[in-house]
């Protein structure tokens, strides 16, 4: 809300009557920072936003984030309807009830780029801009064979049931088929770090032995290491989690062995759209079509160029 | 122990169903794996009962007095989320030693006090419903612990919750400090319940605020003091569990509030107030743990299902304690 109102008063101070006629407004709307990753997103998105309007005079941003799929249908809605939009960057906080609108937007013209999350209806948005789940999976489930040549007892921890982790798990175990690796055990930590640790404190209690641990997030990897830490177990020989939190990355460059890697899933694709969609805006660039972004294995070698020191996430 | 003896059938089986359901629970889960009775899954088991369960303490009192409170969870996270951000802004001044996990645990205390008192002024002073004054705070603490950690996470300096780790994973004599504390809770809880005016009075209060009050019951002040109360064991409950992970985000004590309330009404306190029972409340609170414990100790059902079995237990945990055998 601080953002919607600080973006709302940049906005009406560039707005005025002179600079009005060339002005073009870029409206973006994104779920509020409810965990880490969103906090991640606002933050990314802010940031973009900020270079953007000073690096496009001619460019106006609206930014407003929505603390559910309700409010920001009405925040899409009001923008359409008082701020003349000329183009729309969703993330929408679910599929279904943001289709409509989101149509609504796509009707009256207006370019739309949807992120991350699909719309229930193919062929709204003339941009998709959003990370590879099944890849994510994948690439963490490649990892993880590499590093367990001879096989190995594991345990996998995973998000909230959603699509968005059946996509990472059926990715991570087509990986792993074959590589010798048994999966013990899946239960949900819901990408929290105190629900991971009492799941991780009583998959210790029943597997004697475990060789590594699939977190699947780095919020499920910080509760997995407090408990094979309180349990003074040293069988486990490392824990992989994902989606690039800073703290983490840092220790993977620094080198720390319970952590040698990790697996993007980068907040910061809300940039990329914002980006690209002012691109498509201020110049005649092609910009249709999708941009996946594809899940990057971060080791020590490479590990500095994706840590971000002044991002919450 | 004594209403068990003296009291009628009827609050009979309402004293023991708690009891079978948790005891039927333990039996299952030592069929189901062998690990379930060792030391280390017991001492994890009741460590980590002891947040919701010194929260439900508090609680029990607040529902016995016929009030709710639905803040608790919100509370605790923005709590942490406070504790981490002074402890941390002190550390330069400061440096790490007890001085400063003693000024943490003051301003865990102070808050929680102080939260527990603007529900109870609102509430009492302003003659709001509980259930609307706390659902509005629930709200804002959430929101303030998401803005203090700029939606990210609040972590305690590393080697300031290496110093302050022990009160969560340390003890005495193999026992850890939270199970300990708990315990401490749930015996001064017991004793004030039974054997102070103060809880008596909060049953009268339950049970009809109208004649308590011609009883010369001093109303607004006990339902303001359970409220406090609730308030500062959500400060202590803080205090224990921000040294497990060292950090708060608004993720931090997402639906404690509702496991708390479980766990009184499980443990056999009238949702509508009137009536109270501080051990019961462990009990609830201990059913709830295991139930998760044992599905992850188990691969009885999908874990997709674990919130389905978690209620039938609870249902079936509230519906012993009706007096009926089954099949009547």
């Amino acid at each position: 809300m601080k953002r919607l109102i600080s973006a709302l008063a940049i906005s009406t101070a560039l707005v005025t009557p002179a600079l009005a006629q060339d002005t073009q407004v870029i409206g973006v709307s994104i779920p509020a920072a409810t965990h880490g990753w969103a906090g991640g997103m606002n933050y990314f998105a802010q940031s973009a936003i900020d270079r953007l309007e000073e690096t496009y005079p001619q460019l106006d941003f609206v930014l407003a984030t929505a603390a559910d799929p309700s409010r920001q249908v009405n925040d899409i809605e009001d923008m359409l309807a008082t701020r003349n939009i000329s183009a729309l960057v969703v993330l929408p906080f679910e599929s279904e009830p943001l289709t409509g609108p989101v149509q609504a937007v796509a009707d009256a013209g207006v370019w739309v780029t949807v992120v991350d999350r699909g719309l229930s209806v193919e062929g709204i948005e003339d941009l998709y801009v959003a990370g590879d789940n099944p890849g994510f999976g994948r690439v963490s489930g490649e990892y993880m064979a590499s590093q367990m040549p001879d096989g190995g007892d594991i345990v996998v921890l995973r998000g909230i049931p959603t699509t968005i982790d059946n996509e990472r798990v059926a990715g991570f175990e087509e990986a792993i088929e074959g590589s010798g690796i048994n999966v013990l055990g899946m239960e949900h930590g819901n990408w929290n770090r105190d629900t991971s640790f009492e799941v991780m404190q009583d998959f210790l209690s029943r597997h004697p032995q475990i060789d590594a641990v699939w977190a699947s997030d780095d919020d499920m990897a910080i509760g997995v290491l407090a408990a094979i830490e309180a349990a003074g177990r040293d069988d486990v020989q490392f824990v992989l989690g994902g989606a690039g939190m800073k703290e983490m990355v840092q220790r993977v460059m620094d080198g720390d062995e319970m952590i040698p890697a990790n697996v993007t899933y980068p907040p910061s694709m809300i940039a990329t759209a914002i980006e690209v969609t002012a691109l498509g805006v201020v110049s005649q660039t092609p910009v249709s079509g999708e941009f996946i972004i594809g899940s990057v294995l971060v080791t020590q070698d490479n590990a500095e160029e994706f840590y971000y020191p002044d991002s919450p996430f | 122990m004594t209403i068990a003896v003296t009291a009628p059938r009827k609050i009979k089986m309402s004293v023991i169903g708690p009891i079978v359901a948790l005891v039927v629970l333990i039996i299952m889960g030592a069929l189901m794996n062998p690990n379930f009775l060792s030391a280390g899954n017991i001492s994890n088991v009741l460590s980590r009962s002891a947040f919701i369960g010194i929260i439900a303490v508090g609680m029990t009192f607040v529902i016995t007095a016929g009030g709710l409170d639905l803040s608790v969870g919100s509370m605790a996270a923005f709590i942490a989320g406070l504790m981490i951000l002074v402890m941390n802004t002190a550390l330069p001044v400061m440096g790490i030693g007890i001085p400063i996990v003693l000024l943490g645990m003051a301003v865990a205390l102070a808050a929680g006090l102080f939260a527990g008192m603007l529900n109870g002024v609102l509430i009492t002073r302003l003659g709001m419903d509980a259930f609307i004054v706390t659902l509005g705070s629930m709200g804002i603490y959430r929101s303030l612990v998401t803005w203090l950690a700029d939606g990210g996470t609040l972590s305690l300096d590393f080697s300031l919750r290496t110093f302050y780790q022990p009160v969560y994973y340390g003890g005495i004599l193999g026992v850890s400090w939270p199970i300990i504390v708990f315990a401490l809770v749930v015996i001064g809880g017991e004793l004030l319940m039974r054997s102070t005016p103060f809880g008596r009075h909060c049953a009268a209060i339950g049970s009809n605020d109208q004649v308590a009050r011609y009883s010369s019951v001093r109303v607004a002040r006990v339902r303001m003091l359970t409220y406090v109360m609730l308030g500062i064991l959500v400060g202590i409950a803080t205090i224990m569990y921000v040294p497990r992970l060292g950090s708060a985000s608004s993720a931090t004590g997402l639906l404690w509030e509702l496991e708390a309330i479980a766990a009184v009404i499980v443990g056999g306190t009238a949702l509508k107030g009137g009536f109270g029972r501080v051990w019961g409340t462990v009990i609830g609170v201990l059913i709830l743990t295991l139930i998760g414990n044992i599905l992850n100790l188990t691969d009885l059902v999908s874990p997709y299902l674990n919130g389905a079995i978690q209620g039938a237990i609870i249902i079936l945990a509230v519906v012993l304690q009706r007096g009926r055998k089954p099949g009547q």
